[in-house]
C-alpha cells in the first residue's frame, strides 16, 4: 500500500503534524503565561502592543511566517549545500559582537539594529547543528578517525569559546549537549560515563565535602561490580562493597558527634568555679577528636586496601577489577585536587563565581535572593495551583526576570503540579518525537540534524527548569518556546522547522 | 554498534523528566513550607514592640525607665517624586542627607524589597509632631514611635549595661530569637536579664493587594498577635548608695563593694572610672571614646580585677591558724622591723609595740607576725611536708571564696587566684621550696589575686561570723526568679567560734583612737561600732594600693563593704575613709563628716595611677 502511496502524498501526510501541533501549543502556553507574569506590571489586554504579550504576539505571528516559508517556500536541500557559508557568517557575527555590544550587566553577546535586538548565539545553535550534521554525515566519516573527531570537536567547539568570551557562559552550557549526538553516531559510552563521574565528583567535592565525593565513588564502583558480575558472585561483592561504604558514609555523623561531645565537655570544664592551675591538665584522649579530619581515614583504609586488590586483579586476571582500581584511584586524585585548587590556587573572585555558579554561597550577587523567590512562586502553586492570573508570587515582581528565563515560575505557581507535569510532557513529547523521527531517516544529514534540535532543546529545557527549582545554578537561558523574546523564539522555530522540513523531504522520496 | 543507542537516550530522557518532576512535586506537594513562604510574600506584617521590662533599686527607686522616641521610617519602593528641601528642612536634616540614604536603598533595593527602613533615629517630639502634619506630602515616608531608655538617677551606668540595635553578629548567635531592627541589652544587667526584660514582640498583619498597597487586615486580625510587656528587674542595689560612690571613687581608679551580710544582696557595686547613664542612653555616639578611653570605663573591676588583697588578707590566716590550732589568741611574737630570715634577708614591717599578741597584730597590722603564722601552718607536723601543708591550707582559703568564681549573677566574675603547691613545683624544683620562699602568702602578697568582690563577700563572711551568701544583684520579684543557691548559707571550712576573736582585733584597728597604733582609726563612727582592717597592697605598676574592708554595726551587722583604691597609698588613706563614708551614708542617711567627705571627693589620683 506505501509503494502505492509513495510518489502522492499531500501535504497532510509528508509533514509530521504533530510536532507542529505539540509547537503551536506550547508557543501558546508561553503568550498566555507571558501575560500572567506582566498583567499587573503593564496593565492592558493579552494582545496589546504596551503590553510585553502583545509584543511576543507579533513576534509568534512572524515566527509563524518564518516556519512557512521554511516549510513551504525554501528548497530544503538548501541547507546541507550552505551549511558551511551559513557556520562561517554567524561565527564572524559571534567573534564581532564582543567587540561591538553595549555591555549588559557584563555580558557582550547583543547586537542592537534599530529596535530589533538579537543575539547572534542564539542562531548560532542552527548554524552549528547544520554543519555537525553535514559534516558528519560525509560518507567515509568516523569519530574514531583521530582527524575526524577534532574537526567535530572544532564545530562544536569554536562558537561555545566564542560565547564564552561574550561571558554568556550559560549559553555556551547548552553545546555541552551535542555530546548525545556524538554518542548516537557511535562516541564510546564510556565518555558518557567519564564526563558524567567527573562533574558529579566536581559538584559533590566543592557542594558537600571530598569525603562524600569519595564514598559516592565507591558506591557507584560496588554498584557497578554488583551489576558486572555473575549472580553468584553479587551476593559476596555486595556485602562487603556495600557494608564498607555503608560504615565508611556514616562515619562522618559519629565523629561530628563525638567532636560536640568533647566540646561540650570542654564548654563545662570552662565553666567551673574551680580554675585549674596552670599545668593541671584536664585533657584525654579523646580530646583529639576535633582537631583531625576523617577523610584522612577513608583515604589510609583505601590505601592500606589497594596493594591487595591489585594482586588479586593481576593474580586472576580481573580486568573490571583492574579498571575500578583505575577509576578510584584517579578519582580520588581528582577529588583532592579539586578540593587544593579550589582552596589554595584560584584567586578569591574565581572562587566567587564558582561557588555562586554551585549554590554554595548563597546571596552573592543576589542569585541565591531569585532562586528562593522562584521555589517559592513553584512550591506555592501546589498540586492545581492558584488559577490563571491568581499567583501572587508572580504577579507581585517576586520573581524576577518572570516573563523571561523564569516563565517556569508562573506556570508552578498558577497551574500547580498538573500544570507543570503537562508541559513537561509535552516537551518530552516534543524531544522523543524528533528523536524517533530522526531514526526513522535514511539520509544521515536529517538524522544527525534532528539530533541535534533534539539534545539543543533538552539542554534548555533542563537547565532552565533545573534553574527555577534549584536543581541547577542560575544560569539566564530561556525555556524554549515558552520564554518571552523574538530572538529565541525565531531561533527554536527555525531549529524546529528545519528540521521538519528535511524530514518531509525525505518522506516524499519514501 | 551504535544500535538501540537512540533507546538509551530516551531512556535518559525519561529520566531526566523524572528528575525535574520530582523536585517539583516535593516542591509543591510535599514541603509546605513555600506555602507559608508565600503568604509571608504577600502579607505584610507590622511588627509591634513590647516596653521593655523596668529596672528598679531595692527600695522601688527607678533605675532604668522607658521614654517615647520617634524614628522616621521610609519604605524606598512606595517613594514617590517629592519635595526634598522640604523634607530636609522639617527633619532639621542636610537635603544631602536624605539624597545620600535613598540612593543607598536604591543600591540595595534587592535587598531591602518591600520593608521599611530606618532613616532618622530618636527625634525629639516636637520635630516629630512638625513631620507629622505635612507627613501627606511625603509618600512613603512615616513615622514610627519606639520606647528608648530613660535613666532618672545617675547610678550604677556600668552595672545596668547599655541597650542598642541588634548587629548581624548578635542576631546569627541567637539564631531566630532576634530580627535586624530589634534592641538587645548588650552588656550589664541589661545583657545578663535580657530574657526577661525583653518582653515578646507582637504583630499585626495586612493583605497587600496586587498593587502593593496594603489593603485589609489579613482575616480580619484573627491571627494578630499582641505585643508582651517585659517583666519588671528589682535589683538589689541602693540607689542613693550606689551614687555616692561613685561620687566619693570620681577621678580614682578602683572600686567599692558594699554587700548586705545578712542577704548577701550586693547594696552598691562601684568601678570607677565608670559610665554616666547619659552616654548609656546614647551609646552609639559615645561608644567610641569610652571603648578608647586608657582607664576602660566598660571594664567592671569589682568582678573582672584581680588585684593582691594585702593586709587584709592577715584575717584569713589569722582565722586558718586558729583552726589548724598553731595559733591562739594569746600568742604573742615579736616584731623588730620586720621579719628576719635566713641569711640576713628581711620581711619589712613599721614600728609598732613589740611582742604583742593576736588582737594587736590585726589592730597594728603586723607583718611578723603573720609570718610565724604561715609559717606554723605550713611547717605543721601533721602534713609531711611544706607542699602538703600548703595545700591544705589552699583548701581553707578557697572556702571563703578566694581562688575561685563565687557564683554571683556577673558574668563576667572572675577567679582570682590562690597558689597550690603545683604552682611553686614548677617555679621551684620539687622539694627547692619551703616556708620562707612562700612567706609573702601571709600577708596577702605575692602569688594571691582576688577581686573587690571577693574581699567585700570576705568581709560579709566575717560580719556573719563565719557564712556568707553568693553576693547577687538581682532580687527575686513577680515573674522574675533567681537561683535557689542564692538562699544558701555557704559556710567555710573554719569553725564558727574562732570569728568573735578575729573580729575584736578589727573593732580595735577602728576604735582604738588616734595614738594607740590602730590603723584605721579614721574610718571610726560615732555610734557606729565599726570593725574594719586595712591594706596596703604592693602594686608593681606604681604607687601602693589602699584597701580596706570593714562591717558595722559589730552586733547584727547591716553593712559590708571593700574599698580598692588603684595607687592610693596606705589603707588609711583612701580605701578606709572612702568605705566608713559609704557605711555611715547607708546607716545614718546623712554623712555628718563634711570635711572628710569633700577632701575624698575631691581628691584625684588620675595621674598616679599607670594608664593600659
Amino acid at each position: 500500500m506505501i509503494e502505492e502511496n509513495r510518489h502522492k502524498r499531500d501535504l497532510r501526510d509528508s509533514i509530521d503534524w504533530k510536532l507542529i501541533i505539540v509547537y503551536i501549543i506550547l508557543v501558546l502556553i508561553g503568550w498566555v503565561n507571558i501575560y500572567a507574569a506582566v498583567h499587573t506590571s503593564e496593565p492592558g489586554a493579552i494582545y496589546e502592543w504596551g503590553v510585553r504579550s502583545g509584543k511576543q504576539l507579533i513576534w509568534m505571528l512572524t515566527a509563524f511566517s518564518l516556519a512557512a516559508l521554511i516549510l513551504f517556500v525554501i528548497p530544503p536541500k538548501l541547507w546541507e549545500v550552505s551549511s558551511i557559508p551559513l557556520y562561517g557568517f554567524v561565527f564572524v557575527l559571534l567573534i564581532a559582537v564582543i567587540f561591538l555590544s553595549k555591555d549588559v550587566n557584563g555580558s557582550h553577546s547583543w547586537f542592537e539594529l534599530g529596535p530589533v535586538k538579537f543575539q547572534p548565539a542564539e542562531i548560532s545553535k542552527i548554524t552549528t547543528s547544520l554543519l555537525l550534521a553535514a559534516y558528519m554525515s560525509r560518507p567515509n566519516f568516523r569519530l574514531g578517525k583521530l582527524k575526524d573527531f577534532i574537526v567535530t570537536m572544532a564545530i562544536i567547539g569554536l562558537p561555545m569559546l566564542s560565547i564564552v568570551a561574550e561571558s554568556e557562559t550559560g549559553s555556551a552550557l547548552v553545546y555541552t549537549g551535542f555530546i548525545f549526538v556524538l554518542y548516537r553516531e557511535g562516541l564510546s559510552g564510556w565518555w558518557l560515563a567519564f564526563i558524567g563521574m567527573a562533574i558529579l565528583l566536581f559538584i559533590t567535592t566543592l557542594t558537600l565535602s571530598p569525603y562524600s565525593s569519595i564514598i559516592i565513588l565507591a558506591a557507584i564502583l560496588t554498584l557497578c561490580a554488583v551489576i558486572k558480575s555473575p549472580r553468584k558472585e553479587n551476593r559476596k561483592r555486595l556485602l562487603i562493597g556495600g557494608s564498607f561504604v555503608g560504615v565508611m558514609a556514616l562515619l562522618p555523623s559519629l565523629w561530628r558527634t563525638a567532636v560536640k561531645a568533647v566540646e561540650r565537655r570542654q564548654a563545662f570544664l570552662d565553666s567551673r568555679y574551680y580554675v585549674p592551675q596552670p599545668g593541671e591538665t584536664d585533657r584525654f584522649w579523646w580530646d583529639f577528636f576535633p582537631t583531625f579530619d576523617p577523610v584522612w581515614i577513608l583515604v589510609g583504609l583505601i590505601a592500606a586496601a589497594l596493594p591487595f586488590l591489585v594482586y588479586h586483579a593481576y593474580r586472576h586476571r580481573d580486568r573490571f577489577l583492574g579498571m575500578s582500581i583505575v577509576a578510584l584511584v584517579s578519582g580520588m586524585i581528582m577529588v583532592f585536587s579539586t578540593e587544593y585548587i579550589f582552596n589554595n590556587i584560584l584567586k578569591d573572585y574565581q572562587r566567587g563565581r564558582i561557588e555562586v555558579l554551585l549554590g554554595i554561597k548563597e546571596d552573592l550577587a543576589g542569585a541565591g535572593y531569585n532562586v528562593n523567590q522562584s521555589k517559592i512562586a513553584i512550591g506555592s502553586g501546589g498540586l492545581f495551583g492558584k488559577g490563571y492570573l491568581q499567583g501572587t508570587q508572580t504577579t507581585l515582581g517576586f520573581v524576577p526576570e518572570q516573563a523571561t528565563d523564569f516563565i517556569f515560575c508562573t506556570v508552578g505557581e498558577e497551574w500547580g503540579f498538573v500544570g507543570c507535569l503537562v508541559i513537561i510532557l509535552l516537551y518530552v513529547f516534543l524531544i522523543s518525537r524528533l528523536i524517533i523521527d530522526a531514526e526513522r531517516c535514511r539520509s544521515p544529514f536529517t538524522r544527525i540534524y534532528g539530533y541535534c534540535v533534539a539534545a539543543c532543546i533538552f539542554m534548555h529545557l533542563f537547565i532552565n527548569i533545573g534553574m527555577t527549582v534549584g536543581l541547577m545554578p542560575v544560569i539566564g537561558i530561556p525555556l524554549p518556546l515558552l520564554s518571552y523574546g523574538g530572538s529565541s523564539l525565531w531561533a527554536f522555530t527555525i531549529l524546529i522547522f528545519i528540521f521538519i522540513a528535511l524530514y518531509r523531504d525525505e518522506k516524499k522520496y519514501f | 554498534m551504535t544500535e538501540g543507542r537512540h533507546t538509551k537516550l530516551l531512556a535518559g530522557l525519561g529520566i531526566a523528566a523524572a528528575i525535574l518532576l520530582g523536585k517539583i512535586f516535593s516542591l509543591q506537594v510535599l514541603d509546605d513550607s513555600y506555602k507559608e513562604n508565600a503568604d509571608r510574600n504577600a502579607t505584610v506584617y507590622e511588627t509591634i514592640y513590647p516596653t521593655r521590662g523596668v529596672i528598679y533599686d531595692r527600695n522601688g527607686n527607678i533605675l532604668v525607665g522607658n521614654k517615647v522616641a520617634y524614628d522616621i521610617m521610609v519604605s524606598p519602593r512606595e517613594v514617590k517624586e517629592f519635595d526634598t528641601l522640604a523634607l530636609a528642612k522639617v527633619l532639621g536634616v542636610e537635603p544631602d542627607f536624605i539624597r545620600e540614604k535613598l540612593n543607598e536603598y536604591d543600591r540595595n533595593r534587592s535587598r531591602i524589597g518591600y520593608q521599611s527602613q530606618v532613616m532618622i533615629r530618636s527625634l525629639p517630639s516636637e520635630i516629630y509632631m512638625r513631620f507629622d502634619e505635612v507627613n501627606y506630602r511625603f509618600p512613603g515616608f512615616h513615622g514610627q514611635v519606639r520606647s528608648v531608655r530613660d535613666y532618672p538617677i545617675n547610678a550604677g551606668g556600668n552595672l545596668l549595661g547599655y541597650v542598642s540595635e541588634v548587629n548581624p553578629a548578635y542576631i546569627k548567635r541567637h539564631h531566630g530569637e532576634y530580627r535586624s531592627g530589634d534592641y538587645a541589652g548588650m552588656t550589664g544587667i541589661e545583657a545578663a536579664r535580657e530574657n526577661d526584660l525583653r518582653g515578646e514582640k507582637g504583630y499585626h498583619i495586612y493583605l497587600r493587594n496586587s498593587k502593593n498597597q496594603i489593603e485589609q487586615p489579613y482575616k480580619d486580625g484573627a491571627e494578630d498577635k499582641e505585643a508582651v510587656p517585659g517583666h519588671d528587674v528589682t535589683t538589689t542595689i541602693d540607689a542613693p548608695l550606689q551614687k555616692y560612690g561613685q561620687e566619693l571613687m570620681q577621678n580614682k581608679v578602683g572600686s567599692v563593694v558594699a554587700i548586705e551580710p545578712s542577704t548577701g544582696e550586693i547594696l552598691a557595686l562601684v568601678s570607677s572610672p565608670g559610665i554616666d547613664v547619659n552616654a548609656l542612653a546614647d551609646i552609639g555616639k559615645h561608644y567610641k571614646e569610652i571603648a578608647e578611653n586608657p582607664y576602660k570605663p566598660m571594664y567592671n573591676r569589682a568582678v573582672s580585677a584581680s588585684y593582691p588583697p594585702g593586709s587584709v588578707f592577715k584575717l584569713v590566716n589569722g582565722l586558718v591558724g586558729l583552726e589548724e590550732g598553731v595559733l591562739t589568741p594569746s600568742n604573742m611574737y615579736p616584731c623588730s622591723q620586720g621579719y628576719h630570715f635566713g641569711a640576713g634577708r628581711k620581711l619589712g614591717c613599721h614600728s609598732h609595740k613589740s611582742p604583742l599578741d593576736m588582737e594587736e597584730s590585726i589592730m597594728m597590722s603586723c607583718n611578723a607576725y603573720y609570718c610565724y603564722v604561715l609559717k606554723n601552718i605550713l611547717d605543721n607536723k601533721k602534713y609531711d611536708n611544706v607542699a602538703e601543708g600548703l595545700d591544705a591550707w589552699r583548701e581553707y582559703v578557697m572556702s571563703f571564696g578566694f581562688g575561685r568564681k563565687l557564683g554571683s549573677d556577673f558574668p563576667a566574675e572572675l577567679s582570682g587566684n590562690i597558689p597550690s603547691s603545683k604552682t611553686y613545683n614548677r617555679a621551684y624544683k620539687r622539694g627547692h621550696w619551703n616556708s620562707t620562699t612562700v612567706i609573702s602568702l601571709s600577708i596577702g602578697q605575692g602569688e594571691i589575686l582576688a577581686t573587690p568582690l571577693h574581699l567585700a563577700n570576705f568581709c560579709a563572711t566575717l560580719a556573719n561570723r563565719g557564712y556568707y551568701y553568693i553576693p547577687h544583684i538581682i532580687k527575686a520579684s513577680e515573674g522574675v526568679e533567681i537561683d535557689p543557691k542564692y538562699y544558701e548559707k555557704q559556710y567555710t571550712k573554719v569553725s564558727l567560734e574562732h570569728f568573735p576573736k578575729v573580729i575584736n582585733g578589727m573593732w580595735r584597728a577602728v576604735n582604738s583612737g588616734p595614738g594607740s597604733g590602730g590603723t584605721a582609726s579614721i574610718a571610726a563612727i560615732p555610734g557606729l561600732d565599726v570593725c574594719g582592717k586595712t591594706g596596703t597592697a604592693q602594686n608593681p605598676r606604681g604607687a601602693d594600693n589602699s584597701v580596706f574592708i570593714c562591717f558595722a554595726p559589730r552586733e547584727n551587722p547591716k553593712i559590708a563593704v571593700a574599698a580598692y583604691v588603684e595607687s592610693g597609698g596606705f589603707g588609711a588613706n583612701f580605701a578606709a575613709p572612702i568605705a566608713s563614708l559609704m557605711v555611715e551614708k547607708y546607716l545614718k542617711g546623712e554623712v555628718a563628716r563634711k570635711d572628710l567627705e569633700r577632701e575624698k571627693k575631691n581628691a584625684n589620683l588620675m595621674s598616679r595611677v599607670k594608664k593600659n
